[in-house]
Parts: structure tokens; C-alpha cells; sequence
């Protein structure tokens, strides 16, 4: 098939066998995004330690963007400051949803398994599904 | 060699693919299979050119001009209303009243026939319902203090008719509001039966006809309906004009749904009176193009004829059924008794988006999602299927293609 553009390896293996997927022990954040549109569903359990975030679990119920979006974002948030992945999170929607050129020169800070998703610049229905763990992730992290 | 019907169908079908100039186009480099009719139809060229034409040569506001364009104008407005009429077999051209869709027809119902519903009785719908025969009961419901019951489904999709017997037993229900055909599960609802039912206990009964319409003849006298609803643009004309039949008793009774111009009789400051229908429900300039443009997409329909119809979309469906079986991993929602051209499936392992993604990518549209039926999806355990819904202008050969295409997006995730 031609779609490995957008549907490439690392999506499709993490959306088959997601490696951050569960509930943190004695997490110290919780946040939920939900997608009325389809139903899709992430749930969050984060344990913060000093405005650091320690571990990141995740339970989606949803399509395959959405549950690599949410496990490679598991994965890109740990270890980092919680201002740290406030920021990721804008310039990931903002890599998404502003289909400039800037993107391309975008901060070294973006992950590259993050940029695996750029594809869906062109797939606009579908961008919500990648975005999706980040609100719930800004949820997570706004309240305390 | 004997020649079945759909053969003699599918002969014809090039000829008729050839008159929807969008179904030459490619999408992502590949030949377009559009598989969403349900949610709207293409539209052929008579209707794009009848519409334009009249744009372009015989165009001013109705009723209103006391000059050659407008009358032009409104002839050809109220000659669609008597075609509508015909198609529906109303007793009366002013039965039909042009709305902008299904949904503002059901509002206007809702809104106007239902301030004549007492506090205390019931309004009964189905499971089945799209959101557009739902949410408006709702609405009155918590504007009017009036009760809204809901008839179950069986598993197989069918409507229970015992249940919705029983939920008419007290005869408290004053009005009926169900699909005669599912956008979800393709069901086609008894309708005869359903309307007995109703008037036994003397209940009025509204159909939503959005989807039954385009893959049926319906004859609103015969069935003895109350109110029927459909939509213009999944019959193969515009967006944006919808029709609302009911008797005209009813209407005379019901109050305006909106006031303006063109519903009156006369305006003094101190009182209004309303126009004789259909006027009264018409407040506005109406979309006098896109009612010429159904009246065309209409003529279009009947030359081709409500029996070749059903039997070119009852081989597609039988078709599809056997061929999508075969796919690993796919299940077919529902399997009611009688079914039009709309087919609902999931995939074990694929979510209906990636599969609506997926098939994009190689041209095909599909619908994926809840297809405005929450409750519906709820009731089946699910949060959304895709959906592949079939038209005159669809072909084997594109269900064939829909189907290798799922058995290679599986293999993709599996
Ligand atoms: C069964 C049914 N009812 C109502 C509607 C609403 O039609 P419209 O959006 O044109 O008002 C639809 C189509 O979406 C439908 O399938």
C-alpha cells in the first residue's frame, strides 16, 4: 500500500503494542481527552516529582493515530518538566495545524518520532486524533 | 444464457455513470469509488444544468415580482412542488412544504405541530433514530413537559413491534416520529404496519424518509401517513431544500414555524394572519433553485424508475454481503429483515477511522463514525462502524474493490 506515508512502521507497531499503556501507581495527575466526533478516548495517570514528570501511563480507546500519538507522547513527556511538555505540546499541535514551511525547520527540541505524524497535515479530518493525548495531557498538567 | 435483471441493469449502468461528471475524477491518483451516497448523492447533469440554466436565463424572487421574470420564476418553483407531490402521491400540491432539509422539516413538526401536544402525552420514536428525528422530540420534550418513549431495536436491527406495541397501549401517545429506513443499519421499517399501529390507539405518525425515498417508491395516500420528511440532496438533486408532506388538515391546524414575509395574509402592528398553506410555512425567499433542482433530480429518478432502482441496489447489497463475509475480520452490524443499500461493518484490530483513512488513500469514500445515531451506537456496543452506502450510478466492480482493498488494509495491522 502507498498510505506508509502516514500510517508508516513506528505508528502502526505502536498502535498494535503500545509500550507506556496502564495506570501510574500513586499518580499525581489525571487527565481525559475525549473526541465526540468517534468516541475516541485517552485517559492519563502522570507522577510528577518536583514539577518533573517521573511516569506516564495511558488507557485509549480509539483509532491507530491516536493511540501511537499517545504512546510516542508517553514516551517524548518523561523525564521532562512539566513546562518542558506544556511547550511540546503546543509546538506539536502548531506542527500539525500550521502547515508552514517552519515546521520542517522546527526546534531541534521536537522529538523525530513525533514528527512522524507530519503526514497529517494533509489527512485535516484526522488531526484531532493525533492531538487528542496532547489535550489530555494539558489537562493533566494545568490543574494540579 | 439466460439474462438476469441486474445485468440488464448493469448494461445500462455506464451510460448512467457517464451523466455524474464527478465520478470520472481521481482522488490521491486513483479512480474515485464514491461508497457515501447515503450521507449525500452525486448529482447527474441534468440537474447541475437545469439549475444552471435557469440562473442564467429565467431567474428573479417569487410571489412577489409583478414582472415576466417572476413569474417565470415562481411557475417553475410551484410546478416542483406539484411534481414533489405526484412523486409522493399527495392528495393535495399544498400538502408539500419546502424546507431546507429533513432536519428543518422534522423542527418545523416538532415546533409547530407539537405546541398542539398537551403536557402528559407522549411523543414515541426508535433507537434508530438519526440525531435530526431526535434531538428536536428532546427539545420539546423539555420545553413542552411532554413524555418522550423510545422503541428498542432487536439484536438483528429490525424495530421490536411488540415493544412499540406495548409503549402505545396506554394511548397516551399523541404522535409517532420513525425512520422508514435506517442511515445506519439499512433497515427498512414496516411502515404499513407502524401507521395501523399508530392510528389503532390514535396516534398521528411522522416518517423520516431521508434514506427510504431515494431507494423506494413511497406513497404517502397509500401508506396512510400523517407526516413524511425527506432531503433533497441524498436524492440526487441539491443541497439545502428538504420537503415536508402532511395532511393538509394538519397543517391548516398548526401554528407558523417562522414568521417574515411570505407567510402572511395580512400585518397591521396590533396582528398578523397567516397565509393558506403551504405559504404559511414558507416565511422567506424558499431555495427556489434547489426546489427547480429536486424537481429535475425527481423526473431524473422516475425515467429511470423506482423497480430498476431497487433491483440494481438489491444485487449490489446481496453482493456486497457475500463479498465483505469473506473479508477476515470484518463484521457486518446488523442483518435486518429488509434492507436497503447502506451497509455498516467493523474490523477486528482496525478502527473505522484508519479503515476510512486507509481507503481514502486508494480512492474509495466511505463514511466512519457514529452517523449522527449515538444512541444507536450505544445500543449496539459500539462507538462508530464504517460505512459503505450504494447508488444508481455504483457498481460491482467497486465493491469488489472496496473489498480487496480491507483485505489488504487488515494485513496491514494484523
Ligand atoms: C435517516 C436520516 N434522517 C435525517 C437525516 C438528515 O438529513 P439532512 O441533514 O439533510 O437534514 C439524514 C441524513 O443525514 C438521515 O440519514
Amino acid at each position: 500500500m502507498d498510505e506508509n506515508s502516514l500510517y508508516n512502521t513506528i505508528i502502526v507497531n505502536r498502535s498494535r503494542a503500545p509500550l507506556h499503556a496502564g495506570v501510574v501507581e500513586r499518580a499525581t495527575r489525571l487527565g481525559q481527552g475525549t473526541n465526540p466526533l468517534c468516541g475516541d478516548r485517552v485517559r492519563l495517570s502522570v507522577r510528577t516529582e518536583k514539577e518533573e514528570i517521573e511516569n506516564l501511563l495511558h488507557e485509549t480507546r480509539g483509532c491507530a493515530i491516536c493511540i501511537a500519538s499517545t504512546d510516542l507522547m508517553a514516551e517524548a513527556v518523561t523525564g521532562r518538566t512539566v513546562a518542558d511538555a506544556l511547550d511540546l505540546a503546543r509546538q506539536f499541535t502548531d506542527m500539525l495545524e500550521n502547515g508552514s514551511s517552519m515546521v520542517e525547520t522546527a526546534d531541534a527540541a521536537m522529538p523525530d518520532a513525533l514528527r512522524a505524524f507530519l503526514p497529517l497535515r494533509t489527512h485535516r479530518s484526522r488531526l484531532r486524533c493525533a492531538t487528542l493525548p496532547w489535550t489530555a495531557l494539558e489537562e493533566a498538567l494545568d490543574h494540579d | 444464457m439466460s439474462v438476469s435483471g441486474s445485468e440488464i441493469i448493469s448494461a445500462d449502468l455506464s451510460g448512467l455513470r457517464a451523466q455524474f461528471p464527478i465520478l470520472s475524477q481521481k482522488v490521491h491518483g486513483k479512480p474515485l469509488v464514491f461508497l457515501d451516497s447515503a450521507a449525500s448523492a452525486q448529482k447527474p447533469d441534468v440537474v447541475i444544468d437545469g439549475m444552471a440554466r435557469m440562473m442564467r436565463s429565467q431567474y428573479a424572487n417569487i410571489h412577489r415580482g409583478l414582472h415576466w421574470m417572476s413569474e417565470r420564476s415562481t411557475e417553475a418553483y410551484e410546478a416542483a412542488r406539484t411534481r414533489i407531490a405526484e412523486f409522493l402521491g399527495a392528495e393535495f400540491r399544498e400538502e408539500i412544504v419546502f424546507t431546507h432539509n429533513s432536519t428543518e422539516a422534522i423542527n418545523l413538526v416538532a415546533y409547530s405541530y407539537g405546541s398542539l401536544i398537551n403536557p402528559g402525552q407522549a411523543v414515541l420514536i426508535s433507537e434508530m433514530e438519526h440525531h435530526a428525528n431526535l434531538v428536536p422530540w428532546q427539545m420539546l420534550r423539555d420545553r413542552a413537559g411532554i413524555e418522550l418513549r423510545v422503541a428498542p431495536i432487536t439484536d438483528s436491527g429490525d424495530l421490536d413491534l411488540d415493544a412499540y406495541g406495548e409503549l402505545l397501549a396506554d394511548g397516551k401517545v399523541a404522535l409517532v416520529a420513525i425512520t422508514h429506513m435506517s442511515n445506519v443499519l439499512g433497515t427498512i421499517t414496516p411502515a404499513h404496519r407502524l401507521i395501523e399501529m399508530a392510528h389503532a390507539v390514535g396516534a398521528k405518525i411522522l416518517l423520516d424518509g431521508s434514506q427510504a425515498v431515494v431507494h423506494r417508491r413511497v406513497n404517502v395516500r397509500e401508506l396512510d401517513a400523517d407526516f413524511y420528511t425527506f432531503t433533497g440532496h441524498k436524492l440526487y438533486g441539491p443541497t439545502g431544500i428538504g420537503i415536508l408532506w402532511a395532511r393538509r388538515e394538519l397543517l391548516d391546524a398548526m401554528p407558523p414555524f417562522m414568521g417574515g414575509g411570505d407567510m402572511i395574509s395580512s400585518v397591521t402592528f396590533e396582528k398578523s394572519t397567516w397565509a393558506p398553506i403551504p405559504a404559511k410555512f414558507e416565511a422567506g425567499t424558499p431555495a427556489i433553485v434547489e426546489a427547480v433542482g429536486l424537481g429535475i433530480a425527481i423526473d431524473w429518478v422516475e425515467a429511470i424508475g423506482f423497480d430498476a432502482i431497487a433491483a440494481h441496489e438489491a444485487a449490489l447489497t446481496k453482493h456486497a454481503l457475500n463479498v465483505l463475509s469473506e473479508v477476515p475480520g470484518l463484521s457486518v452490524v446488523g442483518q435486518p429483515r429488509h434492507r436497503g443499500g447502506v451497509i455498516s461493518f467493523t474490523m477486528d484490530d482496525v478502527h473505522p477511522h484508519d479503515i476510512a483513512t486507509l481507503l481514502d488513500r486508494n480512492g474509495i469514500a466511505v463514511r466512519a463514525g457514529h452517523h449522527c445515531a449515538e444512541p444507536l451506537m450505544r445500543r449496539l456496543g459500539l462507538t462508530a462502524t464504517a460505512r459503505a452506502s450504494f447508488a444508481v450510478y455504483t457498481t460491482e466492480h467497486e465493491i469488489d474493490v472496496l473489498a480487496s482493498t480491507l483485505r489488504r488494509i487488515r494485513q496491514f495491522f494484523v
